[in-house]
């Protein structure tokens, strides 16, 4: 053997120039339209420069045309994979500025179906994220299981995926009959499938040898490059607009942050598999605490009236008619409303000139910070581990690109 | 309302920035500072480093575009502190051309966003290596989020089956693009007074259900 290896002259084969490569934008393993151009040192990465915004749609400038109703749907085509969660930050901008505060059962309902879409992107983001480092089988399970989250969006607003359900002023209609019982037993029935997904993935030798110690950011470099969200927490810090700004009903819920504590791919992969399981607790504490009552504010200015009411009362339908024409005025002002959306920190700073369309909507995407970090997570590493990074990011071009 | 403590903090940063410091204010009780272009980078390096306000997370810069002010343009840094649990915002007004320095130095994610500025409202950072157009297509003229940028764009590509490539052509409207006023006489949530208004009492809290429950 040894002699073998001495009698090669091995001299003028490993002489390696400095390539560049470029990965996407149609990859399976570039989550969507990534382009990434990949300056290569044989197989170690030196620089990566992601290309973006093959996916841009103007969705910012498009929602300083519209009204503020018919903004909402375009926060459902952002981050496709969780809908509500971008609606949700949307209304809250706008309601602040409007002075207005949804009622009770609303807000119940609003974290019941943000916590579902943060299943459903967990769900997504894990499976794919296994997929890319060559497992197959949790993507399959996965999506079955997302595939119910999904039936549940599709009862409550009759869409799998533009929801368009969370308006300012509450959400467009109340939850059908037997809706809480079926959530309920999606969530007896998930654990089961988070352990078989554990089970496969947790302490599996491959996928552990693909994701421990690649791509790891201390915290002080998660909090220089912006990071929030799972990746945030995956570098140790316990950080959580869920707890440190409860909007809506979440200081009623119990439910804990789960921190990861090497900061690589694994930690992001093990806190948002626990993250699941934290939002079950609170899908289940918000079917059980959730309040019966209206599901928006009894202000015909800003939404309609019932469809009933529109066929006797003439006011009623001189105000549906000027809600889904003029749309209501919003008092000039400005203000950011983030929310926790599963991906990190989704804001909304919204600039408001009092008439009735936004002047400035700003959408402040996670995957857009997390992204522009790939560059000083790969370096250094293997191609392949370029690919673990990109899924631990958990990017998805719909908010990216925006 | 705004907190003491956020209110404390404002009258602290804006004392330790007095050079660069244009005021501050609360917005919808956020905390708004607006610094001079010229300071950003000393007012950015301060938020971070003292311990009173430890923002060490750049969560946003965005860009706002007012046509008819002198100074065109805002940039808005967003900041939030980890540790304290606060928000600071920054603006800073622009003319056309000026440059403001780059926070590429003090936070890392600045790059992206300001890429993002300069190529959405054509904001030039000074001190960016790395300002290249960032979400529109390669080799786009013009900065699209403007006022005066037209929704429709002035250029639009098809693949062309004898060239065997995308080509780029004028924008062809098959029907003008239309922009519709809404705006009536109707009392909407501003505080509008029209001819007649003053014979009927506004509701106070807007108007509810006609029929009785």
């Amino acid at each position: 053997m040894s002699n073998a290896a001495e009698n090669l002259d091995i001299g003028e084969e490993t002489q390696i120039r400095p390539f560049t490569m470029n990965f996407g934008p149609q990859h399976p393993a570039a989550h969507g339209v990534l382009r990434l151009v990949l300056e290569m040192e044989g197989e170690i990465v030196e620089r990566a420069d992601p290309h973006i915004g093959l996916l841009h749609r103007g969705t910012e400038k498009l929602i300083e045309y519209k009204t503020y109703t018919q903004a909402v749907p375009y926060f459902d085509r952002l981050d496709y994979v969780a809908p509500m969660n971008q609606e949700h930050a949307f209304a809250l901008a706008t309601e602040k500025l409007l002075g207005i505060t949804p009622p009770k059962r609303a807000q119940y309902i609003r974290v019941l179906f943000c916590e579902i879409g943060r299943v459903l992107n967990h769900i997504l983001n894990i499976t794919t994220f296994a997929l890319d480092v060559g497992a197959i089988t949790p993507a399959l399970w996965g999506f079955e299981e997302r595939e119910k989250g999904m039936e549940f969006y599709e009862r409550v607003c009759g869409a799998r995926l533009h929801a368009n359900y969370f308006r300012p002023g509450g959400v467009a209609l109340d939850m059908p009959v037997g809706l809480t019982d079926d959530i309920l037993q999606w969530c007896a029935d998930l654990p089961k499938f988070i352990d078989d997904l554990d089970n496969l993935l947790t302490g599996n030798r491959i996928f552990k040898q693909r994701t421990v110690d690649i791509g790891i950011a201390t915290a002080e470099e998660a909090q220089d490059w912006g990071f929030t969200g799972p990746m945030l927490r995956g570098s140790g810090i316990a950080w959580d607009l869920r707890k440190a700004e409860p909007y809506e009903v979440y200081n009623e819920m119990d439910f804990d942050i789960p921190v990861g504590k090497t900061g690589d791919c694994y930690a992001r992969y093990l806190v948002r598999m626990a993250e699941m399981r934290e939002s079950i607790k609170i899908m289940q504490q918000c079917i059980k605490k959730m309040p019966s009552g209206p599901v928006k504010v009894d202000d015909y200015k800003v939404s309609p009236p019932p469809r009933a009411e529109m066929k006797s009362s003439m006011e009623a339908l001189i105000h549906h008619f000027k809600l889904y024409t003029e749309g209501y005025h919003v008092p000039a002002g400005e203000t950011y409303a983030a929310v926790e959306a599963p991906k990190g920190e989704f804001g909304v700073y919204l600039v408001s000139d009092g008439s009735n369309r936004p002047y400035r909507c700003r959408i402040r995407a996670p995957g857009f910070t997390h992204l522009q970090a790939l560059d000083f997570l790969t370096r250094g590493h293997q191609l392949a581990d370029a690919v673990s990074v990109i899924g631990s990011l958990d990017i998805v071009f719909g908010e990216i690109d925006r | 309302m705004p907190g003491d403590a956020i209110k404390d903090l404002a009258e602290f940063i804006h004392e330790k920035l007095e050079d660069v410091s244009l005021g501050f204010e609360f917005i919808k009780s956020e905390l708004v500072i607006r610094i001079k272009p010229e300071g950003v980078r000393k007012a950015l390096q301060f938020l971070r480093d003292n311990r009173e306000c430890n923002c060490h997370v750049l969560i946003d810069i965005c860009g706002v575009d007012y046509p008819d002010r002198e100074k065109r343009f805002e940039v808005v840094y967003q900041l939030l502190s980890l540790h304290q649990n606060h928000r600071v915002r920054v603006k800073v007004a622009v003319a056309e051309g000026e440059m403001v320095p780059s926070a590429v130095e003090i936070f890392s994610a600045a790059g992206w966003f300001e890429r993002e500025v300069w190529d959405m409202y054509g904001v030039l950072f000074e001190g960016n290596p790395d300002l290249r157009r960032i979400l529109t297509d390669y080799g786009f003229e013009g900065h699209p989020q403007r006022k005066d940028f037209p929704l429709t764009g002035y250029v639009e590509l098809r693949y062309d089956e004898e060239l065997k490539r995308v080509v780029y052509e004028p924008v062809k409207l098959a029907q003008d693009f239309r922009s519709f006023d809404y705006l009536s006489p109707w009392e909407g949530m501003t505080d509008m007074q029209l001819p007649g208004d003053e014979k009927g009492v506004k509701p106070k809290h807007g108007w509810k259900s006609t029929k009785a429950g």
